[in-house]
């Protein structure tokens, strides 16, 4: 398995699937082998053996459309700040796809194993060598594709390198059936070459208890409204925060919290002070663990009104966490949930409607919640991971 | 002797447009809506009435003409009748022709399709009242038995009901109630001394309501010989099998091409081959029949889902809230005296609402999704909460038109005014003129 993050090194949902898909596999007798692009501490797993492909001197040029949403996570902020600015010049992220590749190959001859299955268009190069030195069939799985991430604006080396990994797979899998969609009509590939796998959510890790956060907003007899996810244009933070806005002519007793990093942050900001809200959305930061959690508990609905979402694993997360969901229907969640408010991400007005209801009710806000929450527990990664077993099978057969 | 006891309940809400909380205070005009959504009452009505209305009433009217035996009873909301009048009088015509034979029944309901009996016993008045109006203006016949919303009933309905002065009474013949005693005799609730409880038999009714094109059922094709052998076989062990459905299953949600118009063309011959059998209305069946026993409803049982109970309408604490923001406003509406405020809270208390909201099957794409126009039961519940909004901004407004005009004069009335809306006898008179007012205002248009 070619992966590119791992909790808890992960920016997004990426490396959270891969982390919850892999042990669900482990535990259904499959033996993974999951290969990083670079040495990471903390990554101690008894359930799986992770190698790195140890690539040196791996530099991130923040410069411009290099710059990209997914991989834009803390650990490259973090390089960014440190690495002195000379070593940055000449080397950027698709030189490291590629020495991740180069990786891949020698990594390939190296191991036993019967499946490829590679993780999103940074390790589809490393999928492809490794098909080509052991003519393993090879499995890509799209958890978020380039029209996604630029919500329409693909950047081409990116595209070239998505459509390149999904032409060379035996076999893909989609998070939802709306990515499938995309790929089939942007990419070229017959739709009987694409597997839906719709992504889990390990409920264990959402039911502890917890000491309750925001309690004296909430003891104001405020309502909160939580955003979560990196501040991109994929998320449609900016939307957030017109229905904010919108939310705030009728019932200005709702407060905004916007959680999450990225490279729409001072935009958002700025949009949500020009439109007079300072100090009506909070922005919460990047905020993971037990600490999100709370967040989630404390909000009387979650929001996520991605412009594409290939799947949205934090719409699961809220309801988990018994926080009723309100998710655009560009998204892959809205495809398996019922018990979930939907709206066109673009629909100021709807969304609005339905955020005033549910905070002006409670039957509604109840209701939602409760079902909502029961609903979320058929999506495990069990299914998921049984699902995966079958293409492994069926492919070997 | 064994006879048979149709009665077809007939009833379309006024559905919600989608209202947002945007209108609020902008549009009164809640029922209006004019797209292809199901949520067009307009549309559907046209719709059911071409598939099922008139060419059932048509085999019905063949059928009267033929056969001097046949007989059956029908149950019409008052929103419905208002709502042929407004969109398809020929729908309603056709209806009047089969009443004018003298072997249709017409039964009594809630004007409204409502739950009231379940909230405010004065409103539930009001409504059956107004049914019986609306009864006698369009028909020219009164009542004397009565049926309440889905079947919805327990012994303090009979017993309210008979003090109404009606006869006889319809509730589902439930299982947990009657144990191992047959529908097919006439009960009667344990507190009441006059009024007769008539039991749907409800696995016959069935096989024609939702089994009858079931192609997975053992029973399936069933054919009116096959089914008059069953109601045959009640001889001897019963005396009336009665027969409650929709009427809508003709040819709405059983399709022509199902053979259901077939299947009930040649039934009464088919039923009267035998001797012994023949077919009865409500009234009569109360009439003919003693009273073998006692039917027990403590609790309120219904005739919806196999749950048999209010669940459908009641079961989430969105439809709670709901229902009960609602009737927080009888009060207000009442003593707005305002004729259009008065009648959209009542349209609002139809059932159906409550039931769009439920959200018991909605997972399952069970019977609930297939009724329900909207996406969802939230859109349903939240079109329907700014709606209540809506009416309440009205109400206020109301209240302040009323105290602004009458101000001038308030120092020497203010004790009389005082009066009139302090003690409820004064109010209740208001309202009937006013109803009485509306229907003469419909009969117009």
């Amino acid at each position: 398995m070619f992966g590119w993050e791992f909790p808890p090194h992960n920016s997004g949902g990426l490396g959270t699937a891969c982390y919850g898909l892999a042990r669900s596999l482990s535990s259904a007798n499959v033996s993974i082998t999951f290969v990083l692009p670079k040495k990471l501490e903390g990554l101690d797993h008894d359930f799986l053996k992770i190698i790195f492909a140890n690539i040196r001197n791996i530099k991130f040029r923040g410069v411009g459309t290099l710059i990209h949403p997914y991989v834009t996570s803390d650990l490259y902020d973090e390089y960014l700040r440190t690495t002195p600015e000379a070593e940055l010049y000449g080397l950027n992220l698709f030189d490291e796809v590629r020495r991740y590749g180069l990786q891949a190959r020698i990594i390939a001859a190296e191991e036993h194993y019967d499946v490829i299955h590679a993780h999103d268009w940074l390790s589809f190069r490393a999928g492809i060598e490794a098909k080509r030195v052991s003519g393993k069939p090879l499995i890509v799985h799209v958890h978020a594709t380039e029209f996604d991430r630029t919500a329409g604006h693909p950047n081409q080396y990116i595209y070239d390198e998505e459509r390149r990994g999904l032409h060379a797979a035996d076999c893909i899998i989609t998070v939802s059936q709306h990515t499938k969609n995309i790929i089939t009509e942007h990419y070229g590939v017959s739709e009987n070459k694409v597997m839906v796998v719709h992504n889990g959510i390990d409920h264990a890790a959402h039911h502890h208890a917890l000491p309750h956060a925001l309690g004296h907003i909430r003891a104001k007899g405020k309502k909160i409204v939580l955003f979560v996810g990196r501040l991109t244009i994929q998320k449609g933070p900016d939307y957030f925060v017109k229905v904010a806005k919108r939310v705030l002519e009728f019932n200005p007793n709702v407060l905004f919290i916007i959680s999450g990093s990225g490279d729409m942050e001072y935009q958002t900001i700025r949009l949500a002070a020009d439109l007079g809200l300072g100090d009506k959305i909070v922005f919460a930061g990047f905020v993971r663990g037990d600490e999100l959690l709370k967040l989630y508990r404390a909000a009387d609905l979650f929001v996520m009104p991605s412009v594409s979402e290939p799947f949205g694993l934090t719409a699961l997360e809220a309801l988990a966490n018994g926080t009723p969901i309100l998710v655009s229907k560009q998204s892959g969640v809205s495809e398996v949930l019922t018990h979930a408010l939907k709206s066109d991400f673009w629909d100021i007005d709807d969304m609005a409607d339905k955020i005033l209801n549910v905070v002006q009710s409670k039957g509604l806000h109840d209701t939602l919640g409760e079902l909502g929450s029961k609903d979320v527990e058929h999506m495990t990664w069990e299914s998921a991971a049984g699902k995966c077993t079958e293409i492994y099978r069926k492919l070997l057969a | 002797m064994a006879s048979i006891c149709f009665y077809f309940q007939v009833h379309q809400p006024y559905r919600i447009k989608k209202y947002r909380i945007f209108d609020v205070g902008h549009d009164h005009h809640y029922f209006n809506d004019h797209s292809d959504r199901d949520i067009n009452n307009e549309k559907i009505l046209h719709k059911v009435a071409t598939k099922c209305y008139l060419p059932m009433n048509k085999v019905l009217l063949e059928l009267l003409e033929k056969h001097p035996e046949f007989k059956v009873a029908f149950s019409f909301s008052g929103v419905f009748l208002d709502q042929l009048e407004e969109f398809s009088p020929e729908t309603l015509a056709s209806f009047q022709k089969l009443v004018k034979t003298g072997r249709v029944e017409i039964l009594d309901e809630t004007y409204y399709h409502s739950l009231a009996f379940l909230y405010s016993k004065k409103e539930f008045v009001r409504q059956v009242e107004l049914h019986r109006t609306k009864v006698k203006k369009l028909f020219g016949v009164t009542p004397s038995t009565f049926r309440n919303t889905e079947l919805v009933y327990n012994n303090e309905l009979a017993k309210f009901v008979e003090g109404m002065g009606y006869k006889a009474i319809l509730a589902e013949g439930a299982d947990h109630i009657l144990g191992w005693r047959s529908p097919n005799f006439v009960y009667k609730a344990p507190n009441t001394t006059k009024i007769k409880t008539l039991l749907k038999n409800y696995r016959l009714s069935d096989d024609i309501a939702f089994r009858f094109s079931s192609r997975s059922w053992a029973e399936w094709p069933l054919t009116s010989e096959k089914f008059a052998h069953w109601v045959d076989a009640v001889n001897g062990n019963g005396n009336v099998v009665n027969l409650f459905m929709d009427y809508e299953t003709f040819g709405e949600h059983q399709w022509e091409d199902t053979g259901i118009f077939d299947f009930m063309r040649a039934l009464p011959r088919e039923v009267l081959k035998h001797p012994d059998n023949d077919f009865v209305t409500p009234s009569e069946a109360a009439k003919r029949y003693p009273v073998v026993g006692e039917f027990d409803a403590h609790a309120f049982v219904s005739w919806a889902d196999i749950e048999r109970d209010l669940s459908a309408w009641l079961s989430n604490s969105m439809q709670h809230e709901a229902i009960g923001n609602l009737y927080a406003l009888e009060g207000d509406v009442m003593a707005s005296g305002d004729p259009a405020i008065i009648e959209d809270w009542s349209r609002l208390q139809t059932s159906d609402h409550f039931y769009y909201m439920c959200t018991k099957w909605f997972a399952d794409g069970d019977v609930h999704k297939y009724f329900n126009p909207y996406d969802t039961p939230y859109e349903a519940f939240i079109s329907y909460n700014n709606v209540l909004h809506d009416l309440r901004f009205r109400i206020e407004e109301a209240k302040t038109k009323k105290t602004t005009v009458k101000r001038p004069r308030a120092t020497k009335k203010k004790s009389a005014e005082k009066k009139m809306t302090k003690s409820a006898a004064p109010v209740k008179k208001i309202v009937k003129k006013v109803s009485a007012k509306k229907v003469i205002v419909k009969k117009k248009k």
